[in-house]
């Protein structure tokens, strides 16, 4: 029976990523294929990519966004855009059109929308308003010119990088005239500022420089301003060709009310509302989503061009049409199959994991702004006493966890209620899970994408690494690295991930999980459910053990300097939590597919497909996982004497408190895996009999 | 004067995919037909862009486009053409293959078109393919026409201009790379589209969001349409014989290529 017929379409993929009933976002998902298979792929097959200038071809990217109202897309309906509410979703979906073709094109579209990313999440409502309508293209019968923006935050050596404590642009007050709004001083000087080419605007971090200005901030700098607005040189970069990357200078005079967020005045001192770093930090929650999901779309465009050239492979010559070897080419090979089905299952993993984490921060953005409301409202300010205001939540976030865990019919369903209506608690639970979700998408698909990507690439042979690759390959490679990099490169999203992989309500909801897992494994056997259970039950043990546990010397192993310990528990979470994701989608398919007729035909056969994938997906979650806690609960602990045996079973389970608990569950999870290579074979037969398109819809 | 454009037009499978006849339950059709992507058919995309622009130029004037289709596939059509231009769906929930009977295909156009409520008759332009992706038979908006009693016909359309005087002027393709210049004293009339003269417009949401408040709803009561080939049999169904010879080349000026081409095609 034929399982997999056609490559998943569109009515799939709007099940799986949850916006069957958002008209909106499909429309854009159509607006931004459509310029992405054409004007982006033909400035590639072009060979637009092999110049670091900002040329005239390129430049028809960004009047192909105007036109088909990508560039608006970031606003309000108020403002000129089209989508009420949250747009992180969106965003998502439009860098995984753009960057199934080519991630600078993708870069050069969310640029802009970065640089309103301060603005929009904490600027004034005359900054939001005034800035955003600029932003949108000039509507028919308009007589003005698009503004474009950057944000500038890193700077040139020795402070390159995101790393948000340092910043050595600078702002004084030049004049402040008795009545009238002060005027300040900017020094800075940027480095790697993507739409620089082009932008009349930059959102830029500074600290102060003057006692007369409390903090750090950020200040929007125009074009017109009095002084230096120099674009600079563009950025060398091997990457993401289609974006504009330049290292700018600034040294202009603006008035105070370009402060991001507003200030106030206290005894004669300037205190902006919110420093560089907080505001950096809502900023980048977000951004960091749409990253995550280009490389996965990078991933997903690598199986049509690979099935078709290992089909085609051996076409020529003396082959015979119905011959293995005709028909199949490369795909005769186990390993070819298997090979690509890992990019394949990756690749829906990673994307699973970024549109959850998309949905997420859309969830996420008006309970925030009701929780600051509630805060006002109760004079509750600053970052310490919201702290404290928000501790007897996360109690409550708990036992919603719990509840929700528990069966409908088993459970409080009125209590349950009750905390889910409370913005509070919901602020605490979403928090302290878009800190797991929103680092583990950007470093997880974008680091391990960039390996998979090399995967994909090689499965082309040499002319995976030529310029006109189908599918664009090679380019995607390098890309993947630039995504593992901007807006802060893996040590960053795994240093964030230490911290909030170990908090309480994300505990909870891991123990519930393993719960859901196990029932779902019961309900629905196949798709990998208890394989995922098991991995992350060792993974949960593995944590609270280490956070007890200290090396020879007495030192404690779980410690922020400790990164050996951390950043390894980190990546294995990572794939744990991509695959979660990714069998949520798959219930969700198999659940809703039914409504659709279009995905009603084939719907249990296609199931059983991606259940497939997902069984063999968990199995090498668990594997790292097994790899990792074995790593780390071993690796810290003195080599005994070794005289011939003392490694053996019966040694090695002394070797610790609660070395035999460990082994419990290790042995479940290498238990676990039984069937997946069974189901891996299966899935990757299916690649030898899908009917894929008779050419890639975009030219090379 | 006004018109009320009416665009009859289809869906057919995106024509990259491999497009592989089979015989399924209910006779022959594409493998996988259903879950292949599907777009508005070309012919009838140049109808609509035309339709839209000539309704854009004359005041008052309105386009609705009629289909008979998959609704589920034609939801999903929408997304893209919906932003194109404004106008008004009506839709018709059946088959949309290449298998099914142009004359019974036609009987249903013509009983929606009448049944659309604020169609005004007499300033009807009837716009649809000459011919179709998914069926070259070129009869089903002859046949429309016929149903509807309107008998000033053209085919393979390039161009329709209203003239000052309130007639029209129609360019149709004849043999040889000619045209046949017309003049139509005025609506109702039947025009089956060539290419057109216009490019696809570009994507604009706004118009998108607009169309949709209407376009949904019609989806949702679309009415069912029996359409098929009752009673005929299919001796065999092949594709058309298609040759792809590609070759990648780089820097050849453009008169090599054509020199390269005419020497094929001399054989
Ligand atoms: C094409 C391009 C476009 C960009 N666009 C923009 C833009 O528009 N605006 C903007 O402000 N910036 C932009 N950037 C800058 C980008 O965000 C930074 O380059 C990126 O965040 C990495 O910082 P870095 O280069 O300083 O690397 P570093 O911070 O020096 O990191 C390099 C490596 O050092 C190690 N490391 C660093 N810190 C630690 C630690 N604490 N613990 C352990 N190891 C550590 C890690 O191995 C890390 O991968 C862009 C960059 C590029 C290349």
């Amino acid at each position: 029976m034929e399982r997999l017929r056609t490559l998943p379409g569109d009515d799939v993929r709007q099940i799986m990523w949850r916006f069957a009933d958002r008209y909106d976002l499909q429309m854009v998902v159509q607006s931004s294929r459509s310029i992405a298979r054409t004007t982006a792929a033909r400035l590639v097959a072009d060979g637009a990519r092999n110049t670091h200038d900002w040329t005239p071809e390129k430049e028809e990217l960004l009047k192909a966004f105007d036109a088909s109202g990508l560039t608006g897309m970031f606003m309000e309906p108020e403002q000129g855009g089209f989508i009420a509410g949250p747009k992180n979703l969106a965003m998502c979906l439009v860098a995984y059109e753009l960057s199934w073709v080519d991630g600078g094109a993708a870069t050069c579209n969310l640029a802009t929308d970065l640089a309103l990313a301060p603005i929009h999440e904490r600027g004034t409502p005359e900054q939001k308003d005034y800035y955003m309508t600029k932003c949108v293209p000039p509507q028919p019968g308009e007589d003005r010119e698009v503004w474009r923006g950057a944000f500038a935050l890193t700077e040139p050596l020795p402070y390159v990088g995101v790393d948000t404590g340092v910043v050595s642009g600078k702002i004084r007050i030049a004049e402040w005239k008795e009545g009238e709004e002060p005027m300040i001083q900017v020094e800075k000087r940027g480095r790697f500022i993507t739409n620089m080419a082009f932008a009349n605007f930059v959102t830029a971090a500074v600290n102060t420089d003057d006692e007369r200005i409390k903090s750090s901030c950020m200040v929007i700098l125009e074009e017109g301003d009095e002084g230096i607005f120099d674009p600079g040189a563009p950025t060398l970069k091997m990457v993401h060709q289609l974006s504009a990357t330049n290292d700018p200078v600034f040294s202009l005079k603006v008035p105070a009310s370009r402060i991001i967020g507003g200030y106030t005045i206290q005894d004669g001192v300037i205190v902006p509302n919110y420093s560089h770093g907080e505001i950096i930090a809502a900023v980048f929650q977000r951004t960091r989503i749409p990253v995550g999901v280009m490389t996965a779309a990078k991933l997903l465009s690598a199986v049509e061009p690979v099935i078709r050239y290992q089909r085609g492979r051996f076409r020529g010559g003396e082959s015979k049409p119905g011959t293995p070897r005709y028909e199949l080419g490369l795909q005769q090979n186990e390993d070819a199959n298997h090979r690509l089905l890992d990019v394949w299952s990756t690749g829906e993993a990673m994307a699973s994991l970024g549109f959850a984490a998309g949905r997420m921060a859309d969830e996420f953005d008006p309970i925030e702004k009701e929780k600051d409301r509630l805060f006002i409202e109760q004079a509750i300010k600053g970052p310490r006493a919201q702290l404290k205001a928000l501790k007897p939540k996360e109690q409550e976030a708990m036992e919603m966890v719990q509840l929700r865990a528990r069966p409908e019919g088993e459970r409080d369903q009125a209590r349950l209620e009750a905390l889910e209506a409370d913005p509070l608690v919901q602020y605490s639970y979403l928090s302290a899970m878009s800190n797991v979700y929103i680092p583990a998408c950007k470093l997880w698909n974008t680091g391990y994408g960039c390996q998979m990507m090399r995967e994909a690439v090689a499965m082309m042979g040499g002319y995976g690494i030529t310029e006109d690759c189908p599918g664009f390959l090679g380019q995607k490679w390098m890309d993947a690295q630039l995504e593992a990099t901007y807006e802060g490169p893996e040590v960053v999203q795994r240093r964030q991930l230490s911290i909030s992989m170990t908090g309480p309500v994300f505990s909870a909801q891991v123990t519930a999980w393993i719960d859901e897992l196990k029932r779902r494994a019961q309900e629905t056997p196949g798709r990998g459910h208890c394989t995922l259970a098991a991995a992350f039950e060792l993974w949960a043990w593995t944590v609270e053990h280490l956070q007890s546990a200290k090396d020879p010397e007495g030192k404690p192993l779980m410690h922020g300097r400790r990164q050996g310990v951390t950043f390894q528990l980190a990546d294995a979470l990572s794939w744990l939590v991509a695959v979660k994701c990714f069998m949520d989608d798959i219930d969700e398919l198999a659940e809703k597919g039914q409504m659709n007729p279009v995905v009603a035909e084939g719907l249990d056969a296609l199931v059983d497909f991606y259940g497939d994938m997902a069984t063999w997906q968990a199995a090498r979650a668990a594997g790292e996982t097994g790899r990792v806690a074995a790593d780390l609960v071993f690796g810290y602990i003195l080599h005994p004497d070794c005289a011939g045996e003392c490694c053996g079973p019966e040694a090695s389970g002394n070797l610790f408190d609660g070395a035999e608990e460990f082994y419990a569950l290790r042995r479940k999870v290498d238990a676990a895996a039984a069937g997946a290579r069974l189901a891996k074979d299966r899935a990757a037969a299916d690649l030898t009999k899908v009917m894929i398109p008779e050419a890639l819809d975009y030219p090379l | 004067m006004s018109y009320h454009i009416v665009v009859c037009g289809s869906i057919v499978p995106d024509p990259l995919q491999t497009l592989e006849p089979v015989t399924g339950p209910q006779g022959p059709a594409l493998k996988n037909e259903m879950m292949l992507p599907a777009v508005l058919d070309p012919w009838a995309g140049h109808a609509l862009y035309e339709a839209a622009n000539l309704a854009k130029n004359i005041p008052d004037s309105k386009v609705w486009l009629v289909s008979l289709g998959p609704k589920a596939k034609l939801q999903q059509v929408m997304m893209n053409v919906a932003q194109k231009v404004p106008f008004e769906l009506v839709v018709l929930d059946g088959p949309a293959g290449g298998f099914t009977e142009a004359e019974e295909v036609a009987a249903h156009l013509a009983k929606a078109i009448d049944s659309i409520d604020s169609l005004d008759k007499s300033k009807l332009l009837l716009f649809g393919g000459w011919q179709s992706a998914s069926r070259g038979t070129g009869a089903v908006m002859q046949i429309v026409g016929e149903i509807l009693g309107i008998h000033d016909q053209f085919q393979g359309v390039d161009k329709l201009e209203p003239q000052s005087d309130g007639s029209l002027q129609v360019k149709e393709r004849v043999e040889g790379g000619s045209y046949l210049i017309s003049a139509l004293s005025g609506p109702p009339a039947v025009f089956g589209w060539a290419t057109g003269t216009l490019p696809e417009p570009p994507n604009n949401p706004q118009v998108g969001m607009q169309n949709m408040r209407f376009i949904m709803p019609a989806i949702q009561k679309a009415q069912p349409a029996q359409v098929g080939a009752e009673g005929v049999e299919f001796k065999s169904v092949e594709l058309p014989a298609q040759r792809r010879e590609t070759r990648v080349v780089k820097d050849v000026p453009a008169a090599d290529i054509a020199r390269e081409i005419v020497d094929w095609i001399r054989g």
